[in-house]
């Protein structure tokens, strides 16, 4: 029993050597771990068991529609900003069974789905992520009624927070103000320092059990100077970003460009593949799915991921609500950056920049939405084919 | 985390797995129109419902539908149905037969403002299977007759066969203060009513502004023209009350699908005040 925990909000040092026993130690607690890893040609989000399976050394390059893995010159261990996959795919599935049935005469009965949820601990959350993480709890912890699959999974949850000093041309979380430093919503939150050989962590812990795991990797509380080398590690990242979004007065700008050229210049270019929803860290749209065993006496629902690209999104009897591509660009951007403020309270955007890199197209929100700021001009015939009274 | 664990109260039920209903009854309405008298299946009663609202009604390892609840809100013992069969599952629910058990979670959604519309004239205006969800304000307005002023019925059908609830509507029509007007798009040589649009029938009622609620389901392009009349009228914004529709998959805010602007029509709808939503009504592949 640890009786001198370290004090939540103060700043450690930890050699990397000394993070060594992050994941037993997790693992003794009862978490599954996962964290960045290469598979293929990315870096994407899997089960770790040892810090060696981090990206060592590598960073990634990333441009609207183009991302590359890259050595870096020196080890760092998270190097590199996101890839193509978020924690959604943890806290959120991307299938889930809502439930399972089975037929009796003319009856049937319910299965519910009482699978244990995995309890994750999540290792190199950036604070664009956390910020995405704190919209979804937003979303599917819902007033009247909770998302299970989704609460089950966050209630578990350990978060280990890493704060970028590298950016990405594509990040523009200053913009959305989801920037480092994480400032809460973690258990334990890390800064990298490689120099030459000094490779250090500055290292905070968010909460009791943050505490915990901290306290057992033995850390010597930082000096003035390592916070400040941190501190200006994170700002020259920040300072550095290449992409920004202008916010104030854009959810009445959008409503008000409802109708505006860019929309059809968009949709000239979006091929309605759904990518950008689908890598997006808040999008939490599903559909459901129902099979039944050949014998037709077993059911089950399942709910998967689901995108507002698509043409079935908006069926309803006699034809989909959103033909036109233009209208389905309209409503992921309107909604991520204007209809989100009204429904949970802020933008469902958090400058992740995913979207703008894995677009086949290369569409860049960040410049669509500049353009839109332009006037509308004069309203056009194909805007309002209405035949109704106004 | 601490975050979490406010929500620790309102528990892990999960709200996508229906409760059982049993099938009572199934009444033919037209050829394509079968209403459907659901009770529990279990020792669990189905939860009540204000006029308006609708449930998510499951066929077993086919799927569900969101459907509006068209029986007495004051009938505990059973929910009823009314389902326009126009494709896969709609067929499926209305070839139901009874003893047969379906899903049913809900219900969901808002509902018409019948305690606002005390002490003031009632308008009704339904257009095809748009009766069925008002049918309960009907029957609401009924049972409490002297809270209410004048009930004004105007009911749009494609032809005199597709009427639905043809009995009724001529038992309402012959109620002292109440006016029960039926049209359709084509008459044939039995009907002696009207044939027209639905807006038709205005010219054959006496409006009260700022003493008339108007509640009024059906088809878009209808509303459209209903409000608009009803403007014309003097009617005030704020007293039209309209129910949507849109494609839902989960009835409880999470699926996305209902999007209209900023509401889930499922959770904020699909019932509004006109005056709520004329920003967005009308708007094209909104
Ligand atoms: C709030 C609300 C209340 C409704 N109340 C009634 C009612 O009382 N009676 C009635 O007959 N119909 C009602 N509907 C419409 C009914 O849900 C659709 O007709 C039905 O979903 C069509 O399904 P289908 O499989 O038979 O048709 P298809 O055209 O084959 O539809 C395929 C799938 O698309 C989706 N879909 C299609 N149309 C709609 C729709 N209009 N709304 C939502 N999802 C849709 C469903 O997932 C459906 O399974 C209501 C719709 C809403 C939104
Ligand atoms: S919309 Fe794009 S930039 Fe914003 S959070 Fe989603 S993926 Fe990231
Ligand atoms: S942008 Fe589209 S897919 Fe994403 S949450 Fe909104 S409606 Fe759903
Ligand atoms: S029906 Fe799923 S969010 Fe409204």
């Amino acid at each position: 029993m640890v009786t001198n925990l370290p004090a939540i909000g103060t700043q450690f040092l930890l050699d990397a050597a000394a993070l060594a026993p992050l994941i037993p130690s997790l693992e003794r607690r009862g978490y599954q771990v996962a964290g960045p890893t290469i598979r293929g040609a990315a870096i994407v989000y899997d089960t770790l068991h040892s810090l060696d399976e981090l990206p060592a050394g590598w960073t990634t390059e990333h441009e609207a529609g183009t991302y590359r893995l890259k050595k870096r010159a020196d080890d760092a261990w998270f190097g590199f900003t996101v890839g193509p996959d978020s924690w959604k795919r943890y806290l959120h599935p991307p299938e889930a069974r809502l439930f399972a049935a089975r037929r009796d005469g003319q009856s049937f009965q319910i299965v519910e789905e009482n699978a244990e949820a995995p309890r994750w601990a999540l290792v190199g959350v950036r604070s664009c992520e956390l910020a995405a993480i704190a919209i979804q709890d937003r979303v599917l912890l819902g007033e009247h009624y909770g998302d299970v699959i989704y609460e089950a999974r966050r209630r578990g949850l350990f978060l280990v927070a890493v704060n970028c000093t590298v950016n990405s041309p594509t990040c523009f979380c200053v913009s959305m103000h989801s920037a480092p430093p994480a400032e809460a919503g973690f258990d334990l939150a890390l800064t990298e320092l490689v120099e030459g050989p000094r490779h250090r962590f500055l290292a905070e812990a968010g909460s009791r059990q943050g505490a915990e795991v901290l306290a057992e990797l033995g850390p010597a509380e930082a000096t003035a100077t390592d916070r400040r080398e941190a501190e200006e590690a994170i700002k020259k990242a920040m300072g550095g970003l290449q992409r920004s979004m202008r916010t104030a007065g854009l959810r009445e700008m959008l409503y008000e460009h409802f109708e505006h050229p860019r929309w059809e210049d968009a949709a000239a270019r979006c091929l309605c593949c759904g990518n950008c929803t689908m890598v997006c860290p808040t999008c939490f749209c599903t559909t459901v799915e129902d099979r039944s065993a050949v014998d037709g006496n077993g059911a089950e629902r399942l709910r998967k991921w689901d995108s507002c690209f698509s043409e079935n999104f908006s069926y309803i009897h006699g034809g989909s609500v959103r033909m036109s591509a233009k209208s389905r660009y309209r409503q992921w951007l309107t909604h991520k950056l204007a209809a989100w403020v009204d429904q949970f309270g802020s933008a469902g955007c958090v400058g992740c920049g995913r979207c703008i890199t894995w677009c086949p197209a290369g569409i860049d929100l960040t410049k669509e939405v500049a353009a839109l700021w332009e006037p509308a001009g004069p309203p056009r015939n194909g805007g309002h084919p209405a035949p109704g009274p106004r | 985390m601490a975050v979490i664990e406010a929500e620790q109260e309102r528990g892990l039920a999960n709200a996508m797995v229906p409760a059982l209903g049993r099938v009572a009854q199934v009444k033919k309405e037209t050829s394509d129109t079968f209403t459907l008298a659901v009770e529990p299946a279990s020792a669990e009663p189905l939860a009540g419902f204000q006029p308006g609202q609708f449930s998510m009604l499951y066929v077993f390892g086919a799927g569900e539908l969101p459907i509006s609840i068209s029986g007495d809100p004051q009938e505990r013992s059973r929910l009823v149905y009314t389902v326009r069969s126009v494709g896969k599952l709609t067929q499926l629910l209305v070839s139901r037969k009874p003893g047969d058990v379906i899903g049913v979670r809900g219900p969901y959604g808002t509902h018409w403002p019948l305690k606002a519309a005390r002490g003031k004239d009632v308008l009704i205006v339904a257009g095809g299977i748009g009766l069925a969800p008002l049918r309960p304000a009907i029957y609401h307005i009924l049972r409490h007759r002297a809270d209410y002023g004048r009930l004004i019925v105007l009911y749009g059908a494609r032809s005199p066969r597709d009427l639905i609830y043809r009995r009724q509507i001529e038992e309402w029509a012959r109620l002292p203060d109440a006016q029960v007007l039926a049209t359709v798009d084509y008459g044939g040589v039995a009907w002696h009513g009207h044939v027209g649009v639905v807006t038709g029938l205005f010219r054959y009622v006496r409006l009260q502004p700022f003493h008339t609620v108007a509640l009024i389901c059906g088809p878009e392009i209808m509303m459209r023209y209903v409000i608009w009349e009803l403007e014309t009228r003097g009617l005030q914004p704020g007293d039209l009350h309209i129910s949507l529709e849109r494609n839902m998959k989960c009835g409880i805010g999470f699926c996305g699908h209902c999007q209209y602007g900023p509401n889930f029509l499922c959770k904020d709808g699909p019932i509004f005040p006109y005056h709520e939503i004329r920003s967005w009504f009308g708007k094209y592949e909104l």
